[in-house]
């Protein structure tokens, strides 16, 4: 088997070309590795070998960040590596910034592996541990005796589409992904441990850290409801009958906007539920009770609102996750904007 | 209270001319059973069938599980208020079938019945896959509204599970297992320098089809209470719900809770477990405050040290799971709570739907939303025609060969709140 090619990215610092007073190069290639590469090739065991180091200042990187990204591509394209590895980086800034933002790119681009290192505290870090396997790393160059093998082997692993273990198996910033494991204690064992644990004031580890929540300030009233064009959004999952965008009753992976011009009722022949999680009976019977299309129709010949928007939007919250309701809101909030939609009602189950 | 439970170890089960256990093998009069189900108006016909570990069967739309038990002394019987008079249980000796178990099936709404296989990669998340199982798939009458085919079936379980927990009545029983909880005041005298423990126990009732209940309460309309521990095992509880069948707690998990059994195996030892407080999920805001405030009130009573939480469902009782572990810890009560996670498919989403810094102990039973295939299998207890809308599920989850990709919502007990299970969930 021939050897896995790498394309490597370092700056102007750990190339040997200077400190801050360099730090404005653009982008340059050269042939096999360079500075730190010289440790990775060691630790690919004759696996891997580095093909082409590219060098870039970090203030040019991170000051002309789309130019740069589009020179890099093109250097690393050139190359067709199997794999790209950026840094380390440490707890340098610009450049652990810089080696998460071009491994992203690349990754993103050119669909190949992509693995880089720093220190957990670095920017760089936090800003791109969702998207890429970032190796921990000490926090100065005085590490790179251990960051080097550690890269290199993460690397190797992504490489040979090997089976990524737990972050600290595998020794990378944990990314946020939840993964289920089996253990070797059932839950209410490990339960009850953790009380006594935490009784006894010895350290515990939860199984989930909790999140800072997202909480949302609702925004001032509206003004005059008589000239206001009203929106109804539900993630009761009011559909036209039959479903015709086929919602998901639970985990939904997609909204549905529908026209409501037409309609002064919602009647068990035109729209019924897709949600699971609730007897759907009565909605199915008389989907207002969920989306109160009759009651707006009401309000609007009353002249207690000005108009209800043409179309309502919908989806089922049954277990849908929190970041594709937030891309739904996300898309049809500047649709709603765009039609010039004063408040919206949402309403759920 | 104190409660001996004598379990009979079931290691097959057969359809014979008696119902009885012998050696070890439970015995089942199919047509008995059909009687019995019979006798209720509400439906249509029941098909009786068996399905043993490792055989390469799928049983599905599951609705309950129910194990087979009798009380064999003291006072009332199993399913307190429901089968049996509304007699206080918890005491005296109850007889165990260990490794039988009723299994409902039904379309009763649809999508928020379970799989249960018997072999292959999802019997991994599901302890029904270990269990003798007695499947009852029941056709309801005509025109029968959905709450009412989930009482008629609901019924049907237990009155079977009953019927044939006689079984077991004058069987020596091959382990016998011993539980007590004292009055508080001697509890506390007893072990003076024990930490005072409590399990809060939370029962889905968001509303109908989503309902639980205690000695025949249905526990939306209680105000949390006080049980004995080993009330629970002489079916005080049992399910009347049609939530995701991987975190609903069926009337098995119940009458099994581990939560109870493990606190009872540290009981006197390294901490004093001095009761159940149960509490509910209801979906009105006043509900959820009064519930939450007053599990913490109880927490207080009781001068508890610490208390474990677990949930039924997710979602909506999320919220409920989170004032309730607020509340008890701005009582200085140390708290463990048990959930499970809805991440999304690619895990990357938050998993639950409320979030507070105090609930800094928490065990999960897993991400529900994984996906996971299942292979086909040579016999389907029950039907198949539904899986494409099962709440998990997703349009061509069931292929034409009769496997199925979906979320681990689908299977029974998956990622059960009340760590039935060795599974968790860590960040990668």
């Amino acid at each position: 088997m021939s050897k896995i090619r790498v394309v490597h990215y370092i700056n102007q610092f750990f190339a040997g070309i200077g400190g801050e007073e360099k730090a404005d190069i653009k982008p340059e290639v050269r042939e096999g590795a360079v500075g730190p590469g010289a440790a990775l090739n060691t630790a690919f065991g004759g696996e891997a070998e580095i093909v082409a180091t590219i060098i870039c200042g970090d203030s040019y990187y991170n000051e002309n960040i789309e130019t740069a990204k589009s020179e890099i591509l093109e250097m690393v394209k050139q190359h067709n590596p199997d794999l790209f590895i950026a840094g380390p980086a440490f707890n340098a800034g610009r450049y652990g910034v810089a080696c998460g933002s071009i491994s992203k790119t690349v990754k993103e681009e050119l669909n190949i592996p992509v693995a880089t290192a720093m220190y957990i505290e670095n920017p760089g870090a936090d800003m791109y541990k969702k998207d890429l396997y970032i190796v921990e790393t000490g926090n100065s160059a005085a590490s790179m005796r251990t960051a080097a093998p550690a890269l290199a082997k993460l690397a190797l692993k992504l490489a040979k589409g090997e089976e990524i273990k737990a972050p600290t198996v595998d020794g990378y910033i944990p990314r946020g992904v939840r993964k289920n494991i089996f253990t070797e204690d059932r839950g209410s064992k490990r339960a009850v441990d953790m009380m006594l644990k935490k009784l006894k004031g010895e350290e515990f580890v939860t199984e989930y850290p909790m999140p800072d929540f997202d909480n949302v300030t609702p925004n001032p009233a509206v003004k005059d409801m008589t000239k206001a064009k009203i929106a109804l959004v539900t993630s009761g999952g009011i559909v036209p009958k039959g479903n015709p965008n086929h919602i998901e009753s639970s985990s939904a992976s997609k909204y549905g906007k529908y026209d409501i011009a037409s309609f002064d009722n919602l009647t068990e022949s035109s729209h019924e539920t897709a949600h699971g999680g609730y007897d759907p009976v009565y909605a199915n019977a008389d989907a207002d009770r969920v989306l109160p299309v009759d009651v707006l129709r009401e309000l609007e010949k009353e002249g207690v609102i000005g108009e209800l928007h043409k179309y309502f939007y919908t989806t089922v919250g049954n277990g849908t996750s929190v970041a594709n309701s937030k891309q739904f809101a996300a898309e049809f909030s500047k649709e709603l904007v765009a039609d010039g939609v004063d408040a919206v009602i949402l309403t759920s189950t | 209270m104190r409660l001996e439970l004598g379990k009979i170890k079931i290691k097959d089960v057969q359809f014979g001319d008696t119902t009885k256990v012998e050696n070890g093998t439970l015995y089942v009069n199919k047509q008995e059973v059909i009687n019995l189900i019979m006798e209720d108006e509400h439906i249509k016909s029941v098909d009786v069938d068996l399905a043993k570990p490792g055989e390469e069967t799928r049983i599905t739309p599951v609705k309950d599980v129910i194990e087979p038990r009798v009380k064999v002394e003291g006072p009332g019987g199993v399913f307190p208020g429901v089968i049996n008079k509304v007699t206080t249980v918890g005491t005296g000796r109850t007889h165990v079938l260990s490794g039988a178990a009723v299994v409902t099936c039904g379309k009763i709404v649809g999508f928020q019945e379970g799989i249960i296989d018997m072999s292959g990669p999802g019997a991994e998340y599901t302890p029904f896959s270990k269990t003798y199982n007695i499947c009852l798939v029941i056709e309801p009458v005509e025109g029968l509204k959905q709450h009412e085919y989930e009482t008629a079936a609901r019924m049907a379980g237990l009155k079977a599970a009953s019927f044939i927990g006689k079984a077991g009545v004058s069987v020596q029983p091959d382990e016998i297992e011993v539980f007590e909880t004292k009055p508080l005041l001697e509890s506390i005298a007893q072990y003076p320098n024990l930490p005072k423990v409590g399990y809060v126990y939370m029962l889905q009732t968001q509303g109908l089809l989503h309902d639980t209940y205690v000695y025949g309460v249905d526990a939306k309309k209680i105000v949390p209470t006080i049980l004995y521990p080993t009330e629970v095992m002489d079916g005080a509880i049992l399910s009347g719900n049609c939530v995701s069948a991987c975190d609903k707690n069926t009337t098995y998990h119940h009458q099994n809770n581990p939560i109870i059994h493990d606190l009872y195996e540290k009981h006197g030892k390294e901490l004093n477990f001095v009761g159940v407080i149960i509490t509910n999920e209801n979906v009105y805001l006043a509900d959820k405050e009064r519930s939450s405030n007053w599990t913490a009130k109880l927490c207080k009573f009781l001068g508890l040290d610490g208390a474990i939480i677990s949930q039924e469902g997710f979602g909506n009782p999320d919220t409920d799971l989170i004032m309730n572990t607020r509340k008890i810890e701005n009582e200085g009560i140390k708290t463990v709570i048990v959930t499970d996670e809805y991440a999304g498919r690619d895990g990357a989403s938050q998993s639950l739907a409320d979030a507070d810094p105090k609930a800094d102990a928490v065990v999960t039973g897993g991400n529900a939303n994984e996906v996971i295939e299942l292979p086909p299998m040579k016999k389907v207890i029950g039907m198949l025609d539904y899986t494409d809308k099962i709440a998990g599920g997703f349009d061509g989850s069931l292929k034409e060969d009769g496997s199925i990709v979906a979320e681990i919502q689908v299977i029974t007990g998956a990622t059960n709140e009340l760590g039935f299970n060795k599974i968790s969930a860590t960040s990668f």
